[in-house]
């Protein structure tokens, strides 16, 4: 199994965000993409490629065309990256409360 | 599901804001903090020690079902108020993560009713951002090895 790259490796990188950006409004080719940056056409495609390999960007085949679009579902995942970190401290701090309700109170 | 606990981490900020509401007097509420044996029940981890005081130390351990030792952290209490304020110093050993300063404030809003807020403040940006995704990275893992698992049951 190839090693899967880290989604938030992914998105650090400003020109991978911009990417994401430009594709939140709508599905594009890798042509129309790199048209928006300076770069060369290998670098964008190079990074095309990563945000492909996250699953953050998905291709679809539109005749002749490849068309790259977001993948709402993984960029929710990313969105509630803290989710899993509140989840925690909620729970710990459930059992605490849990704990102290039966404290024996002394007098 | 509710939500009882609430996070605050503005983007480009080194510090997140920790935020619960108890069903506790304050004083059960600190005691939780402050009793070796019941900070080791919530936070299920073996407190190794935990010095109440003015540049009281404390240390905390973790360990497997098989005794080895997963989780290690350490710490200084800066400043101690009975019933309101706790400052103090988290160090996780062995991991590339500096220092973080802690400020936990403790606040009564009724009778049987009190307040925590935590204030963690990290060494830069980054160091915050990769704190936050601890739980989540650890909860991928768990899904990648659970997978695994399955894998391996099928062949």
């Amino acid at each position: 199994m190839e090693l899967r790259r880290d989604v938030f490796q992914a998105i650090a990188d400003p020109t991978r965000r911009a990417i994401i950006t430009l594709l939140a409004m709508q599905a594009m080719t890798p042509t129309a993409i790199a048209e928006n940056f300076n770069s060369s056409r290998q670098t964008i495609s190079k990074h095309i490629q990563i945000l492909t390999e996250c699953e953050l960007l998905q291709q679809e085949q539109k005749g002749r065309e490849n068309y790259y679009h977001l993948n709402a579902a993984k960029v929710k995942e990313i969105a509630d990256f803290i989710e899993p970190f509140r989840a925690l401290w909620d729970e710990r701090f459930n059992k605490l409360e849990s704990l102290m309700l039966h404290y024996p109170i002394k007098k | 599901m509710e939500r009882k606990t609430k996070i605050q981490a503005e983007e480009g900020k080194q510090e997140i804001f920790i935020r619960r509401e108890f069903d506790l007097p304050i004083a059960l509420l600190f005691k939780a903090y402050t009793d070796p044996k019941i900070v080791a029940q919530w936070m299920g981890t073996n407190v190794v020690k935990l010095e109440n005081k003015k540049h009281g130390a404390w240390e905390f351990e973790t360990s497997d079902p098989k005794g080895n030792v997963v989780f290690r952290a350490n710490g200084v209490i800066q400043e101690i108020e009975e019933n309101s304020k706790i400052t103090r110093t988290f160090e996780m050993e062995n991991s590339p993560f500096p220092v973080q300063l802690e400020f936990l404030e403790f606040s009564q809003l009724a009778y049987t009713r009190s307040k925590l807020v935590i204030q963690i403040v990290f060494k830069s940006v980054y160091y915050r951002d990769e704190m936050l995704k601890l739980p989540f990275a650890q909860g991928l893992n768990m899904a990648h090895n659970r997978l695994e698992e399955v894998v391996q049951n099928l062949s």
